[in-house]
């Protein structure tokens, strides 16, 4: 401080400031900086879920913004390779491959499923409205350069590798990574 | 005292939906050098609250926004930096 004694009149308002001064400081220490970014955790699989997912990543990212998109549970299933079918090494992790087909094409509807009459009419209504649907949202994130990043957790209880997964996706991480993710964004969601 | 000669550059998302129109306006951007001038060309309604969004988030200027007579948008947006 550049205080000197003479022009401070009584020592104990100069201890009192100083005090305060340290306070402050220590608080801006523990203050999280905030990047303009996005980080969405994708935790559903649905249509429904992936697709606003995949829109808010790419506007976002279009929009000059960072945006991380962290694939776990359900959500996870949506950047699995079209052709992987059956994945893991017990019946278990083959059965929940087999109920939750790969790639965000496949993707049910949470409501309105129709035996899969939902999610055909909803990508023929895309069609006829030139809207992206999800799979082809992916592409485009990759392209804008959102980071796509799998869970490994995720990926360990299912069975899934890496090589089940589609290409262009950052290496797999784990839920405190995620935090980190979450806090330093502006805007951290879960879809 | 110069004269600029302002070129703008037809970026054409008609047909295209949310969020269509701003990733075309974004590749658009994208390697342009500042004081660059684009002219966006949408149908979708949203557009309308989505390009002033856009700007603003991108930190890019609108210079104009405007409908036109067959019921399409056309925007002016300038990149600022």
């Amino acid at each position: 401080m550049a205080l000197t004694e003479d022009r401070v009149a009584d020592p104990g308002t100069l201890v009192d400031l100083l005090q305060r001064v340290e306070a402050l400081e220590a608080q801006q220490d523990k203050a999280i900086q905030k990047k303009n970014k996005m980080t969405i955790i994708a935790w559903g699989g649905d249509l429904d879920r992936i697709w606003p997912t995949t829109i808010l990543a790419t506007t976002a990212a279009a929009s000059g913004m960072e945006a991380t998109v962290f694939f776990t549970f359900w959500g996870l299933f949506a950047i699995v390779k079209p052709g992987v079918r059956i994945t893991g090494d017990n019946w278990m992790q083959k059965m929940m491959s087999m109920m939750n087909p790969g790639s965000a094409q496949k993707a049910k509807l949470s409501h309105y499923q129709f035996l899969g009459a939902g999610p055909a009419m909803f990508k023929k209504l895309a069609d006829d409205n030139n809207v992206a649907k999800p799979d082809e949202l992916i592409e485009l994130a990759k392209d804008l350069g959102v980071k796509l990043i799998p869970c490994q957790m995720t990926m360990d209880l299912l069975g899934l590798k890496r090589e089940d997964l589609i290409d262009g996706l950052e290496e797999p991480i784990g839920a405190a990574t995620a935090i980190r993710e979450m806090r330093e964004a502006a805007i951290p969601l879960f879809i | 005292m110069s004269t600029t000669i302002t070129t703008i550059t037809t970026v054409d998302a008609r047909g295209q939906s949310c969020p269509g129109p701003l990733v075309s306006l974004a590749r658009a951007f994208k390697g342009a050098s500042a004081g660059a001038t684009f002219e966006l060309l949408a149908t979708d309604p949203g557009s309308r609250s989505d390009v002033p969004s856009w700007a603003e988030l991108s930190r890019n200027e609108l210079v104009s926004a405007e409908s036109l007579d067959d019921g399409s948008f056309r925007y002016v947006v300038r990149k600022v930096a």
